[in-house]
């Protein structure tokens, strides 16, 4: 379990020596919970023989962030209205969503292993019927951004200080509704609604720029008045610093763009738009990948036995 | 029950709207629904929910010109515990039917999206804006309970019993001035069909404006000594099927009539029910597979076949094929 919110807060706003020592600690634990992220994911996706590994790699330490330091969601508050909510608008990115879910215990890290099976709640993209701690269900782009910008007015509305984070694709930016949900935000100054961006600059077929070029994008959000930062996406005290800075911001939404690597830490997936679409992993993929990711021969075969999926 | 006969005085009469019905209902329901929302896509003078705009401003949401948004952006306001009423035209509604199927009905969130300008009442605006589509894409959606109100007293119900009943639904309002149908003892009630005339040759099951043309056709069979029955199915999912099952018995053939595509909506509803208990002839009135026109909705009726004579007609073929395989 990591640190709660307000520890945290504290933390990053103080800054001295001791403090200092307590924010690093964090940060390894946030980066042991990212590389379970990955490990889980890619177990999870050889186990069911499809799901999308590329994004869920490259997301894994913004998630990590979030659970373990940002948000004030635990497995114990998750019937707290003024809890903070997480919705999951690229919903193709939900094996690394129950990943990090089951380290800081929403559900078991071995049941979570039962992604896509007839009968596990934890189906191919997040369902809220089958699990309240995704709060929404998603799987159709465009739509969580709306969701989210929809807690966040009703959230304002009853005079809550929780906030909504919301994590988008890239190529989830070529939806419109996206851009209607932009417009309405700052119309609305949404500015307990936060969106990230996993730009990982690939799309299920190709590269953004061949498929449809979202350039220059950070403009384009600003021209939309939110709140803009761009951030190193495996950096995480720079994404714990950006998050701290977004929550501060008043009377605009923001949004983080978090510049990542499409199959980051499994370098036979880095950068290839391939592994972005459902793919099935073999045993001898599955075990180059959780290597690459630090795993031990214990853990691999933990991850990989056929008892687990 | 309320019958025609009991309330004769009211038929004909004109009275509101059904979205202005709708929106000054909504206005009355705010104290006893605190957490009642509205939402709207810059367009609430012609829902009727500029009443509510006036009378609760702090509670009516403005989306502007983007439906998808307005949709599944009622599935967050609801995740958090509110009461949304999505409002915008049927055709509109239609362009965001994913938004409601994935954030809405998915989630079984607590939202309601209440359409007017439904069918070929829309009347001069024409064809691209007369939504003839919208109840069968909706009732295909898991879930969602579809309602089509016949008459404002009805209307000012419905719009409380939406609220009252926890799920998403999807309901038809009306734009022309509507006739008042029922007595102050009308009672609406989400699933449960109703006899508005009685009979037993044929029975007419009808929604929304055709309610008011089928007693009309009930009338006209009435002077060539055929006895039609008249039912308000009001709500259209979930279908009150017992109530179909007993008319199909009693009366052995089905006239359905709709503002709609004759696929997929009322007629697709009934059908489907009657099929799994007691077949018999069926004639279906509404859109045969075809998109609207400009022209006022009289006229339209008129046109492609919705009117009181068409109906008439239809309970004769229905009537004549009674027995015969």
């Amino acid at each position: 379990m990591g640190l709660a919110k307000p520890d945290y807060a504290n933390i990053a706003e103080r800054g001295d020596a001791e403090t200092s020592v307590a924010l690093g600690a964090l940060e390894r634990e946030l980066a042991d919970a990212a590389a379970f992220t990955r490990k889980h994911a890619i177990a999870a996706i050889y186990h069911a023989g499809s799901g999308h590994p590329g994004g869920a790699m490259s997301s894994s330490d913004l998630l990590a962030c979030l659970f373990g330091a940002e948000m004030n969601l635990w497995p114990d508050n998750l019937k707290d209205p003024h809890r903070d909510r997480f919705v999951l608008s690229k919903g193709h990115g939900a094996p690394a969503l129950y990943a990090v879910g089951s380290h800081y215990g929403f559900c078991s890290p071995r049941s979570a292993l039962k992604l896509r099976k007839l009968g596990s709640p934890f189906q191919g993209h997040p369902h809220v019927l089958d699990l309240p701690w995704v709060e929404t269900s998603t799987g159709s782009l465009g739509q969580g951004i709306s969701v989210a910008l929809g807690m966040a007015m009703g959230l304002k509305l009853q005079k809550s200080q929780a906030r909504v984070y919301a994590l988008l694709g890239d190529g989830e930016l070529q939806e419109g509704e996206v851009w209607e949900a932009a417009m309405c935000g700052a119309h609305h100054q949404l500015d307990n609604l936060c969106a990230v961006i996993d730009y990982n600059k690939l799309q299920s077929d190709d590269r953004n720029d061949n498929i449809m070029r979202l350039e220059p994008l950070a403009a384009k959000w600003r021209a939309f008045d939110w709140a803009v930062a761009e951030v190193d996406g495996h950096d995480i005290p720079q994404i714990l610093k950006t998050f701290r800075r977004a929550a501060a911001t008043n009377g605009r939404p923001s949004v983080i763009i978090a510049h990542t690597v499409k199959g980051k830490g499994v370098p036979y997936m880095e950068n290839v738009p391939a592994w972005h679409g459902s793919v099935k992993l073999t045993r001898e993929q599955a075990e180059e990948a959780l290597t690459a990711l630090g795993a031990n021969r214990l853990e691999i075969q933990e991850f990989l036995d056929d008892n687990n999926g | 029950m309320t019958t025609t006969a009991e309330a004769p005085s009211l038929i004909g009469t004109s009275g509101d709207s059904l979205r202005e019905a709708f929106g000054k209902a909504l206005s009355e329901l705010a104290g006893e629904f605190p957490k009642l929302v509205v939402l709207d896509a810059d367009i609430a003078g012609g829902t009727g929910v500029h009443h509510f705009r006036k009378s609760h401003p702090d509670r009516f949401l403005q989306f502007g010109i983007a439906e998808q948004n307005m949709m599944a952006a009622a599935g967050g306001l609801a995740a958090v515990g509110l009461i949304p009423v999505v409002t915008t035209f049927a055709v509109f509604c239609l362009r965001a039917v994913e938004q409601a199927r994935l954030s809405l009905a998915y989630a079984r969130r607590n939202a309601k999206i209440v359409a007017s300008h439904p069918g070929l009442d829309v009347g001069p605006d024409g064809g691209s804006a007369q939504a003839l589509e919208d109840i069968a894409a909706f009732r295909a959606i898991p879930g969602m309970t579809v309602i089509s109100p016949a008459d404002p007293l009805e209307m000012a119900q419905a719009a409380r019993a939406i609220l009252e009943f926890d799920g998403p639904v999807y309901m038809r309002t009306g734009r022309s001035p509507a006739k008042r149908l029922f007595g102050d003892d009308h009672k609406f009630e989400i699933g449960k069909g109703e006899i508005l005339r009685n009979g037993k040759h044929v029975t007419i099951v009808a929604c929304g404006v055709e309610v008011a043309r089928a007693l009309e056709a009930a009338e006209l069979l009435s002077q060539e000594n055929i006895s039609a029955r008249v039912v308000n199915m009001a709500t259209i999912k979930p279908i009150d099927a017992k109530l179909l099952a007993r008319c199909a018995r009693e009366t052995g053939a089905i006239v359905t009539a709709e503002d709609h595509n004759i696929l997929g909506g009322l007629g697709g509803a009934v059908a489907e029910a009657l099929a799994a208990t007691s077949p018999c002839p069926i004639e279906f009135v509404g859109m045969k597979d075809e998109f609207g026109a400009s022209g006022e909705p009289e006229e339209l009726a008129q046109h492609f076949g919705l009117s009181a004579p068409f109906i008439a007609e239809a309970a004769k073929r229905a009537i004549g094929r009674k027995g015969k395989r």
